[in-house]
């Protein structure tokens, strides 16, 4: 089985896996990350999503293959090395902006990758910034608030 | 007073992960904490149900060794926010900081049977039950220590976990007091409770504890439950409901996918075990290329379902007559209007998970299932297994929203980990699986028939209802766990399961003097069982769009309509609110507001929603720009939680207005996943305004439900509003509101 080196919240790891494994099995299954969570497979729903490279993805259809040599952030590495939190998270439980808190992983990364990108992003960009992301316990009028919180706290 | 050796459960719950050890700041202040000493009232009501089966003191309560507390409850967090709710009330009661309470949820042997965590029952039930223990707990523990103290009650101290003589001299925590034992007395009226105006937590906005854990992507889920081990497994679901295992051929599965352990076939069952996860994945996939079914024609056509569910009902159930319903409408023009609902999906964000372990004698299930002790009896009946030889765990999944697909996983875990035993079997479904074979919230048909008299009041109503069950949960009867269905010598159901939550709701709560209910009820086409709200989304939705059609007949305003048929105060209150908050709202051209309310089982919450939308006059579609709720959920236990609980469940319900609909055809589900089933997304997400009017004298009922039933018509009620189009038909699509 081929190896991979990868940079996985700012350090190496090797995985010795099938080619077609997709990264989001590759972070849970071999890494025993539980950031990224298993929705659809499908990259519909969005609760898999990562950063690669700084820009928020779905890790579901990826194969492994095709990410060695990208810088893959998961929810777990974005607190800084002293374990202070992101804005982003800090938000999200000023707001407590969940309800299972299943889909929560995707709706960080997604909002970190959109004030990356756009820090002070209109209403109307935040709901275009998370379209991909889904949450059935419809805790998006929450989900918002903290994005709009994030966006004064950076 | 039973003697417990103090490390025997600790052991037994680090071993599973659900202790934290640490001791807690017990050095406050003592002289700052006199003065927030509450007086007590004696409580003499009802006990809840779940204390029926549970009436000692230490079947919810348990003091460890360092003299904090732990408290059992039988219900499972739902993301409701349940855990937080019960600590509350546990922390009151006692006199102690939050992080002097741990709660242990549901577990089989360790904790109660409270049956299912459903029916917005968490609150009045779990954390009622709690709370008449804790004080119950409290009295006993002044008791012990004006005993071993030699002083009179009236001059201790009870705070943070310390019971201290006012002089100050002598003092002791909770295990000091016990030594060793727990408190194993009966509860029993009357009970001393803290009166509300004293309350610390309850009633307050406390942030949940597991949001942070959330966010940091620290172990929550079962999907992040990993043993040392442990395999993963999935299951080759049949093409339909109807089709059989004709032939299977595993000889290329081996050289085509890397690290499969076993495959296992039980008639029409058929299970792959494999070393990784997703392994799994395409073992399954692969299988499903080898695999030959028979297929049977299962499904009736989609086309004309509404006629085939009336064709194929019962019938009719009289399930309320007061007056003379004929007479009064025989006398009088009568008003009919009929509505319909499509089959919807919990649509559960995280597909179900399952984990199993035979140690060779007992069989371990973690399971997110909403009730883990019905569920042991459902395994027990389909494995024919002994119940005491099967030991359930409740760790949380993504939200199901009712009767999702949990137990079903636990099932197929069950299953495979007894071929593969001394292993944790994981188990982890498709999203396709999800999709097509959860059980639905059912279709509905709703026929309302009216007359107003002279004064514009309504003298007459009567509603039929047709509907299918609306619970086939897991209990007794094996096959309410699909895989019984198609094992070697497959089962099918017995029973018809709860049909009552069809016509949940569907008696108007205005009072009318002849009023007719009928139930027709109905063995529909698709997997059904509980949904979110159960009838009363639909009921209500149906009543309160027509509430609004006799409004307009009779010439009336819709809130004073409604307000003038009402004689409970507290359900006027919300409507007068809701009028209060949307009244400086100004619409354009193509917008409306539309209003409708509902008590929740007719005896519980009160909810009123408002929903102001826009509808684009040239494509039909409808914008939901902003909602209001107004809601009065009696004491409220977390003031965050039930906003929370009521945001959530009008969006939820806003999504099932607007897009949902099960798309089937005569061979099988074609909804099979979030492109063939749309639900909200972002840009559809309105903003939401909640209102709670916290009623602390009044019983605490839970709010999971109550928001949803309003919300279809409040929204049907503003599109008739904005463009003078009424749909009686749910969805509301585009087409339907420009045909």
């Amino acid at each position: 089985m081929p190896k991979y080196n990868l940079q996985i919240n700012g350090s190496q790891k090797t995985v010795e896996t099938e080619s077609d494994t997709p990264l989001l099995y590759v972070l849970r299954d071999y890494l025993e990350l539980n950031g990224p969570k298993f929705g659809c497979g499908l990259s519909q729903c969005g609760a898999c999503m990562v950063l690669v490279d700084g820009v928020a993805e779905t890790s579901c259809t990826t194969p492994i293959a095709a990410v060695r040599d990208s810088k893959i952030t998961t929810l777990e590495g974005l607190a800084d090395r002293n374990g202070n939190l992101h804005p982003v998270q800090e938000a999200f439980i000023e707001e407590q902006a969940a309800q299972c808190g299943y889909c929560l992983n995707g709706m960080v990364m997604a909002s970190v990758s959109l004030l990356q990108e756009n820090p002070n992003p209109t209403l109307a960009e935040i709901k275009a910034g998370l379209e991909l992301n889904l949450c059935r316990c419809s805790a998006q009028s929450r989900i918002i608030k903290a994005v709009e919180r994030a966006a004064k706290n950076l | 007073m039973i003697e417990l050796p103090n490390t025997s459960r600790r052991k037994f719950l680090r071993n599973i992960g659900y202790i934290s050890v640490g001791f807690p700041l017990l050095s406050s202040c003592f002289a700052e904490q006199e003065q927030k000493i509450t007086a007590r009232e004696n409580f003499d009501g009802n006990l809840p149900g779940s204390m029926r089966n549970a009436s000692a003191v230490n079947a919810w309560l348990q003091v460890l060794e360092d003299g904090r507390v732990l408290i059992y409850s039988g219900k499972v967090e739902l993301g409701q926010g349940i855990r937080m709710a019960i600590c509350q009330v546990a922390a009151e009661e006692l006199d102690l900081e939050l992080d002097q309470v741990d709660v242990h949820l549901a577990e089989t042997g360790v904790t109660p049977d409270e049956g299912y965590t459903a029916g917005s029952g968490s609150v009045p039930n779990s954390a009622m039950s709690v709370r008449y223990a804790a004080a119950t707990a409290r009295q006993k523990l002044l008791e012990m220590t004006s005993e071993k103290l030699n002083t009179p009650v009236e001059n201790l101290i009870f705070y943070d976990g310390m019971v201290k003589t006012k002089t100050g001299n002598q003092s002791l925590n909770f295990a000091e007091i016990l030594n060793g034992a727990q408190i194993d007395m009966e509860v029993t009226k009357p009970i001393p409770v803290k009166v509300s105006s004293g309350y610390r937590y309850v009633g307050k906005l406390i942030p949940r504890k597991d949001i942070p854990k959330m966010v940091r992507g620290e172990e929550v889920y079962i999907q992040d439950l990993r043993f040392p081990g442990m395999v993963h497994a999935r299951v080759l679901r049949p093409p339909s409901y109807k089709a059989k295992l004709g032939s299977i051929d595993f000889s290329g599965l081996s050289t085509a996918v890397a690290g499969v352990l076993k495959t296992h076939v039980n008639g029409s069952f058929v299970g792959v075990i494999t070393e990784r996860e997703y392994q799994a994945v395409k073992a399954v996939n692969y299988l499903n290329r080898t695999a030959k079914w028979e297929v049977e024609t299962a499904l009736s056509s989609e086309k004309d379902l509404f006629d085939h569910l009336k064709s194929i009902a019962e019938a009719p159930q009289s399930i309320r007559n007061d007056g003379d319903f004929d007479s009064i409408s025989a006398e009088n023009k009568t008003f009919k209007a009929r509505y319909t609902k499509p089959y919807l999906m919990h649509g559960s964000i995280g597909p179900a998970c399952g984990i199993a372990l035979y140690d060779g004698e007992i069989l371990h299930v973690w399971s997110h299932s909403q009730g883990i002790y019905p569920m042991r009896r459902a395994l027990s009946a389909m494995l024919k297994m002994d119940e005491n030889k099967i030991h359930v765990i409740s760790v949380p999944g993504a939200g199901c929203f009712g009767h999702s697909t949990a137990d079903d996983a636990s099932a197929d875990a069950a299953i495979l980990a007894l071929e593969y035993p001394g292993k944790h079997v994981r188990v982890q479904w498709s999203r396709q699986d999800e999709h097509t074979w959860e059980p639905y919230g059912t279709a509905m048909i709703m026929e309302m028939e009216a007359s107003l008299d002279k004064s514009g009041k309504i003298s007459a109503w009567k509603s039929d209802i047709w509907t299918d069950s609306h619970s086939m949960r897991p209990d007794s009867d094996p096959a309410t766990l699909i895989d019984a269905r198609y094992l070697e010598n497959p089962v099918q159901l017995r029973g018809r399961g709860y049909l009552g939550g069809g016509h949940r709701n569907a008696d108007p709560y205005y009072p009318i003097p002849n009023l007719q209910v009928n139930a027709h009820f109905f063995d529909g086409p698709l997997r059904i069982s509980s949904l979110r709200s159960l009838g009363s989304y639909a009921n209500i939705f149906a009543i309160e769009s027509f509430m609004d059609e006799l409004a307009s007949k009779a010439g009336k305003d819709p809130i004073d309509f409604r307000i003038a048929h009402l004689q409970d105060e507290r359900a006027i209150a919300t409507l007068k609110k809701i009028k209060e908050l949307t009244q400086a709202e100004t619409l354009k051209e193509g917008e409306g507001i539309g209003f409708a309310f509902s008590r929740y089982k007719n005896n519980t919450a009160y909810c009123t929603v408002a929903a102001k939308v826009n509808v684009d006059p040239k494509s039909g579609k409808v914008v939901i720009q902003k909602m209001w709720g107004v809601g009065d959920v009696g004491q409220i236990i977390n003031l965050d939680g039930i906003k929370n609980q009521f945001e959530g469940g009008m969006i939820q319900a806003a999504s099932w207005t607007l897009m949902e609909q099960v798309n089937f055809t005569s061979d099988a589900i074609s909804s099979q996943d979030w492109y063939d089933y749309p639900i909200f997304r972002f840009p559809d997400i309105p903003e939401v305004e909640v209102h709670m009017i916290d009623r602390p004298e009044e019983k605490a009922e839970g709010g999971g439900e109550v928001s949803m039933p309003p919300t279809g018509a409040a929204i049907a009620n503003a599109v008739y509003q904005a463009v003078g189009k009424r749909v009686y038909d749910l969805p509301i699509t585009s087409e339907k509101v420009l045909g």
